[in-house]
């Protein structure tokens, strides 16, 4: 049988477009699992209580599903890390982009992206063994698996996703928008603060985004070195407890459909509602700030 | 076509054979799982015709199986109540209880502390929040309470034999397994935390109970106080295909894999 050349394209076309809708359809059926074990948690505890009630105690008779601390902890988790990987990230981007010669920018670029290779475990195993009986003696405190340690190793994480996403978006500012301030007698510093970052702006934002999602949903990390403790911290020193190390911790050994296993399937849709929160903000911003060509500046 | 039919008389063949195969249903108590997951596996691997199925739904869930018969072994890390055994004679079940290993839970702090040892009541206190600091027992520096996260068994022990109840205070660092407990515990000089008799090592040192040294000995002759025995229950003595499985748990080699997941074994 010989095919004519329009069946052969469609053909070609169909598979693609099937290739295309495989991950919307994988990402469809989670969602749904997600949905379908979680929700039921809702006839036994009203969703005002899960959200807001301070005590988790799963397994005890009667229990106790409240997930603020749990809430408050991984947003707690996140804006740290945040403070410190988007100065650290967005600045090695700018001194990559605009200020590093060629062969230095070859050089640490790779080895910065390399930092997002180190399996999440060995950054936590290194908070555990090595940061934490650090920050407890530097600082005489009463634990060293804390928020802080936490959001440290989380940083760590993040820096590589923010600076290469950023360092992309300043590098890929058209060269003509630098040479006209540079030629109305602005500085290099200027050119990079009033011209390159809003420019880039819309890239970093993304990369920003991009960071903190990775940061709110990791799980290794924050099971080994935040501590553990269902609390809402007090200092930036407390142990906390955020929401993936309490699925990861306790999935295991939570009986089959019960209460305790929807609760736990409940958390995972709120992080779930979390992480599509940051991705819709970053493509917003991504949208609102598009730089198209240079002449809309 | 006549491979198609050799291998159609094949797969019927094997059909049949599963269908011969006695089956054991085994539900319960998620203390014991570990234990029996060990046995049930190096068991099938000696017997393959027998097909067991495990699954740890809580002592309560498995003893309610065994009384509507929809399971043949329960697990329990508890005796069955009063209630329970009613219930089973108003339909005419006659529950057996066999002791199966015995579990020991033992406090213990990082080896720089001075304390040696401590009373019920006090791990009483230190685990509800009320002492926060270590001078007042005869220490330097805050405490630090690690325990192990509410769905595990030996939460659940701990909480019975030492909470009375009560609940371990939010403020504790709840640790997904024995190992983190061990790990925190030895890396953090506040520390205290608990684990299993099995996973002791150099890295932590044990506190004495009320005056008790814990050992498979004391735990076994009951002197030690946070100890229980684990059970399994079957309607009517274990016989057939079961008494198989509870002889070989009982055995030299079931309660070698008892020591071995971490609880006393029985001899």
């Amino acid at each position: 049988m010989v095919l004519s050349r329009k069946t052969k394209d469609d053909l070609i076309r169909y598979a693609f477009f099937l290739t295309a809708l495989s991950s919307i359809v994988a990402l469809g059926l989670i969602m749904l699992y997600l949905f379908a074990e979680g929700l039921p948690i809702f006839k036994v505890v009203s969703v005002k209580d899960f959200l807001f009630g301070s005590l988790w105690y799963p397994t005890s008779d009667p229990p106790d599903f409240g997930i603020f601390p749990l809430i408050v902890a991984s947003l707690a988790v996140t804006a740290l890390s945040s403070l410190i990987a988007i100065p650290l990230g967005v600045m090695t981007a700018i001194y990559l982009a605009e200020i590093a010669s060629r062969r230095v920018r070859d050089f640490f670029k790779p080895v910065v992206e390399l930092l997002a290779a180190l399996p999440s475990v060995v950054i936590g195993f290194f908070g555990m063994v090595v940061v934490a009986p650090f920050l407890q003696n530097a600082f005489d405190l009463a634990t060293g698996l804390n928020l802080f340690n936490a959001s440290v190793m989380l940083a760590f994480m993040s820096v590589p996703t923010i600076c290469s996403v950023s360092e992309d978006a300043i590098y890929a500012v058209p060269r003509e928008l630098k040479e006209a301030s540079l030629a109305l007698g602005a500085t290099h510093f200027e050119t990079i603060i009033r011209v390159v970052l809003p420019a880039s702006l819309s890239g970093i934002s993304t990369a920003v985004m991009l960071g903190m999602s990775r940061a709110i949903g990791e799980t290794m990390v924050v099971l080994m070195v935040a501590g553990g403790a269902a609390i809402i911290p007090t200092s930036i020193f407390s142990p906390v407890r955020p929401m993936p190390s309490s699925i990861a911790a306790e999935m295991a050994e939570a009986a089959f459909r019960g209460n305790h296993y929807r609760a736990l399937f409940a958390i995972g849709i709120v992080l779930f509602l979390f992480t599509l929160a940051f991705n819709l903000i970053a493509s917003h911003i991504a949208e609102k700030h598009k730089q198209v060509g240079a002449a809309t500046l | 076509m006549r491979k198609l039919i050799v291998m159609l008389a094949a797969l019927l063949l094997i059909a049949s054979t599963a269908l011969a195969e006695t089956s054991i249903k085994i539900n319960g108590s998620t203390t014991v799982l570990p234990i029996m997951q060990k046995v049930v596996e190096a068991y099938m691997k000696a017997h393959p015709d027998v097909k067991i199925s495990v699954s740890g739904g809580g002592s309560g869930n498995g003893i309610k199986a065994l009384i509507d018969g929809s399971t043949d072994i329960a697990m329990a890390s508890r005796a069955m109540e009063p209630k329970e055994i009613e219930l089973a004679k108003s339909k005419s079940e006659n529950p057996v209880q066999t002791v199966i290993a015995i579990d020991a839970i033992v406090p213990v702090v990082n080896p720089t502390n001075t304390l040696k040892a401590v009373t019920l009541a006090q791990l009483k206190d230190l685990y509800t929040g009320k002492i926060t600091s270590w001078k007042e027992l005869g220490g330097t520096g805050p405490v630090v309470v690690v325990s192990r996260d509410t769905s595990s068994g030996t939460y659940e022990c701990w909480e019975k034999m030492v909470m009375k109840k009560e609940r371990v205070f939010p403020g504790a660092m709840m640790q997904a397994s024995n190992g983190a407990v061990v790990q925190t515990v030895s890396k953090n000089k506040n520390a205290i935390g608990y684990i299993g008799l099995g996973y002791m090592d150099a890295t932590t040192k044990p506190l004495t109970v009320d005056g008790v040294t814990a050992s498979a000995e004391t735990a076994k002759s009951k002197q030690y106080p946070i100890s229980r025995e684990l059970y399994i229950y079957t309607n009517g003595a274990p016989a057939g295909a079961v008494k198989g499985l509870v002889d070989f748990l009982l055995g030299a080699e079931g309660q070698k894999l008892v020591k071995e997941v971490g609880y006393v074994p029985l001899r």
